[in-house]
């Protein structure tokens, strides 16, 4: 695993096999220990365990299933666990139409779930209102919820589904989470 | 084949039943493709529904309808249909009605009618008089428009109840796509934007 984590430290990682100078050290402890930055372990963990919230509302749904069921397998990814409670949910996978009357609970369903949270807007439908130019439906979620990752199709192949949570755990590799958060907590107590 | 011809005149065979206990009633009557429809008088229909329920034995109500003449009057027309389940009949009652008139309810005939007369009201406004539950089905309580009216467009119009749902205008990009039937060619039968006025 050691290679997802390469930082600036790579000299560093070579582990060493010396007798322990001190007796408190345990060769077989400190052979298991790597070097890395605390964001890089931070995103290997939550980009490999995205444990996703599945909205589905229209034919994108079936997809979703069978993403998740075993020809497809999203367990590969630590994502097989669909959680139907927001409070356990990292990604939101909007799949399917979103009509108004269910905006506000989509909405609510989003706002319930805790941070760090990612929106995947699954198919047309999701993304854009899709075929729907109607009264009755939203013209895409992002209108109500910040959306990570879009993915086309109508509906996309669970393929497309994969290829939209991978390329969603390449965004998650590459943000600042502690950083981020040390520069709000100056921010807020300066 | 042979079945279609026999129950469109089963159907048929009730009709002269209904002219006799509706007398004038019926406006019209037409058949179309063995189909079998009855156009009545407002004030006639909660009687043909009884009449067909109880004597003649129309047991179940397939489904209730309602059109928007937009520019005639009387303006809406309902349409119900009606089956049995044993010779397979079917009959479709229709009637028209003025914007400022309610229909009568056939709850008392048929439980059926409950959902699809809350779906009538809901799209396109009738009101039912003798409805226990009448309240919108598909949209919210409180949504101002009835959508498949003629007069509502098909890209919605703004509204706002805070904490229930809200709508918006989609934008058409030169649509509605809509397909001509009829014309000579694929090309110009399919879905393409077509200019209204």
């Amino acid at each position: 695993m050691s290679h997802h984590l390469a930082g600036e430290q790579s000299p560093a990682m070579e582990s060493t096999v010396t007798t322990p100078a001190h007796a408190a050290y345990d060769s077989k402890i400190e052979g298991n220990i790597i070097f890395t930055r605390v964001d890089a372990a931070i995103n290997w963990m939550r980009k490999n365990s995205l444990w996703p919230m599945p909205m589905g509302l229209a034919c994108c749904a079936i997809e979703l299933m069978a993403t998740a069921s075993s020809r497809f397998d999203i367990s590969r990814f630590g994502m097989e666990v669909m959680r139907f409670s927001p409070r356990q949910a990292d990604v939101m996978i909007v799949a399917g139409t979103v009509t108004y009357k269910m905006a506000l609970a989509v909405k609510r369903v989003w706002d319930q779930m805790p941070e760090p949270k990612w929106c995947i807007a699954m198919g047309a439908c999701a993304s854009s209102g899709g075929m729907y130019r109607s009264y009755a439906v939203l013209q895409g979620i992002d209108r109500l919820i910040p959306v990570d990752v879009y993915i086309s199709g109508c509906p996309p192949r669970p393929e497309a589904l994969i290829e939209g949570l991978m390329k969603l755990q390449e965004k998650i590799e590459l943000e600042h989470s502690t950083q981020d958060q040390k520069r709000a907590f100056f921010e807020e107590n300066a | 084949m042979s079945t279609t011809a026999t129950e469109s005149a089963v159907a048929k065979s009730d009709i002269p039943a209904l002219r006799e206990a509706l007398a004038d009633g019926i406006v019209s009557e037409v058949e179309f493709r063995g189909e079998h429809t009855l156009n009545l008088s407002l004030e006639a229909l909660p009687k043909a529904l009884a009449h067909c329920k109880e004597k003649l034995g129309y047991e179940m109500l397939l489904d209730i309808s309602s059109l928007d003449h937009f520019g005639d009057d009387p303006r809406f027309e309902m349409v119900y249909e009606l089956a049995s389940l044993d010779d397979r009949r079917h009959l479709r009652l229709k009637a028209k009605v003025s914007e400022d008139e309610a229909v009568p309810s056939a709850i008392h005939l048929w439980k059926a009618a409950d959902w699809h007369e809350r779906e009538v009201w809901d799209m396109m406004g009738i009101p039912f008089s003798g409805h226990p539950n009448l309240k919108r089905i598909l949209m919210w309580e409180g949504y101002p428009y009835f959508p498949l009216r003629k007069d509502f467009p098909l890209a919605g119009r703004p509204t706002e109840m805070p904490d229930v749902a809200f709508t918006g205008v989609a934008p058409l990009e030169g649509g509605p796509f809509v397909t001509a039937p009829g014309a000579e060619t694929i090309a110009k039968r399919e879905p393409r934007a077509r200019h209204q006025e």
